[in-house]
């Protein structure tokens, strides 16, 4: 019998990561992507990469709690570089009210004092009196990531074709999997556009470990270490479907949040400034949508690599419960 | 309540930002009961409008917008701000918000009563956010305001009313003039307070967006707000020194 064809739209984190699965189905499963290369059109090439279902309760869900959990199981597995070293947050002593906030509203964290705050980061140390760490949250780096599992795509045989801007109608295939993201909303009318800016600095001064999430009623905002001396500061939720230039006073809250984190990005090097739009439904929550031929995953919001794995997960599991009759 | 010759029945206002996700926006201002939602145009909005999405799910709420000027610190942005909110919303309602401290955002009063004038001689509707001081007061009412929108504390803050003396007296000497109580409640208890002073309505927004559960919030606000206005026409008593028994003397048994 000749497995049915799934096309997957966009190879974003939601399309790369659909693809690993339906392929690892033993379907047979091509990419198309509107960009020349990957990460060139994706919202997630700006992402922080955070895996921080517990952190993210703060503000979101339950179910994004619920489902982000499988992706620290399923990241490491398919990119080993995962690192498993917790989340801290921390807030200046005026601003101690937040984190109490914070907690009431979140789970699976230790508070943690002056000592154990530099215990953890020791570049921290006396910086802050309070803070809460989230032991079991991961991250990674995105943009390596993305790119490993188009390696993983390609040893699987699994095709990329760059270049190709489609709509699921045009695609002559069995089944469709779109993964726009944004571009998703000429068919999904009730996607809406959030801006997101964020900043990627290196500094050879300080080191971290893990994500560091600073609050501020104002500009809360999250520093992750990446290699190199790198890191990603991010970054700014806009009700706007704008992916224009960083502007003026975002990049000043950017790095005024890491200045006040530590002095030491005062003096970091401004490597780059990124802009993408998330697509994102009114609960802020994904969803996949089946119509016809086409299943649209989408609505994945600031959660891309926290969300990517269960909802491919489940896309993969009702695509292979379709007969090939169903799935043409 | 009557407001630029507009009819409001319910006395809390509230703010859109902030939420967790829209959905629990729209749950919330139903919960609210409120009739009227204030919208910030200056970050949403971006050069092209890129903002429609979110002020197309704010018009669905089926309530009257007031847009406000929001993150505005001169005239010039607060007017241009103001401009472009009419053409979005098609009302001439605006919350008008020149903000003089950054750390405070207290309201930069000479700005603001400068601001007022232009927006007022061209037509808008406007509602200062301003202090609980009674000359600046009474110069927005020479400007052309019609309502006035002390703060309780800073915004944001929810300390709550932090000035009492002041909006008592704000209340006194402004008897016909509606006043709405903006910025800095916390709590519903915060809201009943202003009500009871007198205020004719409070606009919140933190309070209910920032509580665990804000749906539910907005309808402890609403309760807390009918709770102060009614208090306010029942005629509150006078706190006095002295005990005063609430049980009646007369046929207390003798022990003569």
């Amino acid at each position: 019998m000749i497995s049915p064809r799934v096309t997957v739209i966009g190879a974003g984190v939601a399309g790369l990561v659909s693809a690993l699965e339906l392929a690892g189905r033993g379907l047979s499963v091509e990419v198309i992507e509107r960009g020349s290369r990957i990460g060139e059109r994706s919202c997630s090439w700006f992402a922080g990469g955070m895996l921080a279902p517990w952190c993210e309760q703060v503000n979101a869900e339950p179910e994004v709690s619920t489902l982000g959990r499988i992706a620290l199981d399923w990241w490491p597995r398919h990119f080993p570089a995962t690192m498993r070293n917790g989340t801290l947050v921390v807030a200046p002593p005026r601003d101690t009210g937040e984190l109490v906030h914070f907690a009431r509203q979140t789970e699976r964290f230790e508070w943690a004092g002056a000592d154990r705050i530099g215990e953890l980061e020791p570049d921290l140390a006396g910086r802050f009196r309070k803070a809460l760490f989230f032991a079991e949250e991961a991250h990674l780096a995105p943009r390596q990531a993305l790119t490993a599992l188009a390696e993983r795509l390609a040893g699987m045989g699994v095709p990329i074709r760059f270049g190709i801007d489609a709509s699921p109608a045009s695609i002559d295939t069995d089944h469709v999997l779109d993964c726009r993201g944004f571009a998703a909303r000429d068919t999904l009318t009730e996607l809406r556009g959030v801006r997101g800016e964020m900043a990627i600095v290196r500094s050879k001064e300080i080191a971290l470990s893990r994500p560091v999430r600073l609050l501020h009623p104002r500009f809360p905002l999250y520093v992750v270490p990446r290699a190199d001396g790198l890191f990603m500061i991010g970054a700014t939720m806009i009700e706007s479907a704008s992916s224009g230039p960083v502007t003026a006073r975002s990049a000043v809250e950017l790095l005024n949040g890491a200045y006040a984190l530590h002095p030491a990005f005062g003096e970091a090097e401004i490597v780059e400034f990124g802009v993408d739009v998330r697509p994102a439904f009114a609960n802020n929550l994904p969803r996949l949508i089946r119509r016809d031929h086409t299943t649209y995953l989408n609505g994945l919001y600031r959660h891309g690599f926290l969300l990517a794995p269960a909802l491919a997960q489940q896309a993969a599991t009702a695509l292979c419960g379709l007969s090939p009759g169903e799935l043409t | 309540m009557d407001i630029y010759g507009i009819e409001i029945v319910s006395r809390l206002l509230l703010g859109s930002g902030k939420y967790p996700s829209p959905t629990i926006m729209t749950e919330a201002v139903v919960a609210s009961g409120t009739g009227i939602v204030t919208v910030s145009l200056r970050r949403e909005s971006g050069t092209q409008r890129s903002g429609q999405d979110f002020w197309a799910m704010i018009r669905g709420l089926g309530v009257r917008i007031l847009p406000n000027t929001a993150g505005c610190y001169s005239v010039k942005e607060a007017v241009t701000t103001a401009q472009m909110a009419r053409d979005v919303f098609g009302t001439s309602w605006i919350k008008l918000e020149v903000i003089g401290d950054a750390d405070t955002l207290q309201p930069d009063v000479f700005g603001l009563v400068e601001a007022a004038t232009l927006l007022a001689e061209d037509g808008f509707e406007v509602f200062p956010y301003t202090t609980e001081d009674l000359v600046v007061a009474e110069r927005l009412l020479e400007a052309g305001c019609r309502v006035l929108m002390p703060w309780a504390s800073p915004i944001g803050s929810g300390k709550g009313l932090n000035n009492v003396f002041g909006l008592r007296t704000l209340r006194a000497h402004f008897p016909e003039v509606p006043l709405i109580v903006d910025a800095g409640i916390g709590l519903p208890s915060h809201a009943a307070a202003a009500m009871e002073l007198g205020y004719d309505a409070v606009l919140l927004n933190t309070a209910v967006a920032m509580a665990g559960d804000p749906v539910a919030m907005a309808g402890a606000f609403a309760k807390a707000i009918e709770a102060g206005r009614a208090a306010f026409l029942a005629a509150p008593m006078e706190p006095r020194d002295m005990a005063s028994p609430s049980t009646p003397l007369i046929g207390k048994a003798s022990l003569e």
